[in-house]
């Protein structure tokens, strides 16, 4: 006890001098500007985030909850929305199997076998696909790719029609959702090719080298170096691109020629139509409750862009011990 | 298996720059052959033409022989992918992969090799080589984990492992010591010693203790000036080259009167 209190009566003398130490540093006024400005920024994006959240929740209850009577797409909204959930993560998930192979490739060319000279100019030009407006691309995908691609499909139809996906019959037109998802692959082709491209020129000399030294080829080095490194990149850069791809409204909307099945035949003239697309054509006639429903399928939409997100987080999070991060 | 090199009139180029000039060197097997010299004398790029490594810098060439076990590393036929996988290398720093596991980094080089092994087999492999990179003990009971999760030291050792598990000729080392902490480098250098029972050694070091310490050669290497290419300039045994130099720079080298 005694010691006690003699410790306690010592801290209470040295607290004066204690005290002036603890104090935090004097603090620039640029430093705490830029900190404010940071803060705000933050907040400023959760707040947009939730501003949005709320709207389409109050918005879309009622739509959720309307009955088929009454509402202009006579059903209830889980049966309308059924087909749109299919149509929009069928379409995303066929633009990014065709485009993540290619932006990959793009991307590897770039960064690690093109001369110098070459590199940048193919850089520039996949950048400059990403300033193309997205109506642009649906008016090519209608008018000219729909009809350059219709025999191909006739073709598949004939020859590879056994398969459930070239069942057939083949679109007169050529407007269909694998049509769609080829305007989307070319869309979301240059945010997955700059992301993995900065990705892979980011690989570490030191395992370059250590690869190339074990007697390594190029193509060897990459697997080995590269791309295991490269990997949570390339998923947070396909996943980007997959929330493009799910939200993508204008060109979709224009491409394809939809009529709220489910189906699986990307070559046929019935095809799912996606949520974004669907609101598109929709909103100008709806009202009433009806409106409350296509608000509640953007809900739905939100919910689905999330759970893609949060995925993509645990894919990467998965094998962090191994990212080369640490 | 392990083979000694002979090097006439090699030099080394960087497009236009003369890098390295004139080296003749015979270095011989089982044996540890130090490279000393101050920063920028060429000693890290000679030592990288012994497995064709510079070329991985563009524009990079040499003209010259280099010759091990009588066959010409830069003969035309010869591809140098097929080089380094018979003469292995350590780096300055530790760079195991750190998306491998211990296990997967020792036999990165055999895969690679693309020899279909065995589980038991390649279970053999790793141990053989950890316990000859004096890294078993520490690690045997978590092969599984990353190779990064590992010290420094025990970083470089199972670089070691990893370039002895495809059982090369010749062994590089390139300043294998400077990231490490001073017992991390004794424990190197013991391997070191061990290690040259079956392998031609080759290390460079900013170190000259430890060149003094670990290797039964030395060579000198020295530059002009700046913008002037490096040259060979003494080679002889470790005790003569520290005790007795022949020519006055490597003394002045030896003594630290500059570097």
């Amino acid at each position: 006890m005694g010691t006690r209190r003699i410790r306690e009566e010592g801290l209470r003398v040295s607290s004066t001098t204690e005290q002036t130490r603890r104090t935090a540093p004097p603090q620039r006024p640029g430093d705490r500007v830029f900190g404010g400005l940071s803060l705000g920024a933050a907040l400023l994006i959760l707040a947009t985030l939730a501003g949005v959240a709320i709207f389409l929740t109050v918005q879309g209850i009622p739509g959720i909850t309307a009955s088929p009577e009454e509402v202009k797409y006579d059903t209830t909204f889980l049966r309308y929305v059924g087909p749109l959930v299919f149509g929009t993560l069928w379409a995303a998930a066929l633009a990014l199997v065709l485009a993540a192979p290619v932006a990959i490739g793009v991307a590897l060319f770039i960064s690690h076998y093109a001369p110098r000279r070459l590199a940048q100019p193919i850089g520039y030009v996949i950048d400059l696909l990403a300033a193309v407006p997205s109506v642009v691309y649906g008016a090519w995908g209608m008018v000219t790719l729909a009809a350059a691609i219709q025999p191909v499909y006739l073709w598949l139809e004939e020859h590879l029609g056994f398969i459930p996906l070239f069942a057939g019959p083949a679109s007169a037109t050529g407007r269909t959702i694998l049509t769609a998802a080829l305007v989307l692959a070319i869309m979301i082709l240059p945010i997955m090719t700059a992301i993995c491209r900065e990705i892979f020129l980011q690989t570490p000399r030191l395992h370059e080298e250590a690869a190339l030294a074990l007697g390594a080829t190029r193509w060897e080095m990459t697997r080995m170096a590269v791309f295991p490194y490269a990997r949570s990149g390339i998923v947070s850069a396909a996943m980007l691109a997959l929330g493009r791809a799910l939200g993508e409204t204008m060109a979709v909307a224009m491409v394809l020629s939809a009529s709220g099945v489910i189906s699986l035949n990307l070559i046929s003239s019935t095809n799912p139509s996606t949520i974004a697309a669907n609101i598109a054509h929709s909103f100008k006639e709806a009202s009433g409750l009806t409106v409350n429903g296509l608000i509640a399928t953007g809900l739905v939409l939100f919910v689905i862009t999330f759970a893609v997100n949060f995925a993509a987080r645990a894919i990467v999070d998965r094998r962090k011990e191994f990212s080369g991060a640490n | 298996m392990a083979k000694s090199i002979d090097v006439t009139d090699l030099n080394i180029y960087y497009g236009d720059f003369l890098a390295v000039q004139d080296v003749n060197i015979t270095i011989p097997a089982r044996a540890v052959t130090a490279f000393i010299g101050p920063s920028g004398c060429g000693k890290s790029t000679f030592l990288r033409s012994l497995n064709r490594m510079h070329e991985v810098i563009r524009g990079a060439y040499v003209d010259g022989k280099v010759l091990v076990d009588g066959e010409d590393l830069y003969a035309q036929e010869m591809d140098p992918v097929n080089v380094r996988r018979k003469i292995g290398m350590v780096f300055q720093r530790p760079n195991p992969f750190p998306t491998m596991s211990i296990a997967e980094n020792v036999l990165a080089g055999q895969r690679l090799n693309s020899k279909r092994m065995k589980k038991s087999e390649a279970d053999d492999v790793v141990e053989q080589s950890l316990r000859r990179a004096g890294l078993w003990a520490e690690v045997k009971e978590r092969l599984d984990r990353p190779g990064s999760s590992l010290s420094g030291g025990q970083q470089q050792r199972l670089c070691i492992a990893r370039a002895i598990a495809v059982e090369p000729e010749v062994l590089l080392m390139d300043e294998p010591c400077s990231a490490l902490d001073p017992i991390s480098t004794s424990v190197i250098e013991d391997l070191i010693h061990e290690l040259k029972n079956d392998y031609t050694i080759v290390i460079v070091t900013h170190n000259m203790q430890q060149a003094a310490r670990v290797s039964d050669q030395t060579a000198f290497f020295n530059l002009a000036g700046v913008g002037q290419p490096g040259r060979l300039v003494e080679l002889g045994p470790t005790e003569k080259m520290f005790a007795n130099p022949d020519d006055p720079a490597t003394e002045a080298y030896i003594q630290g009167r500059f570097g």
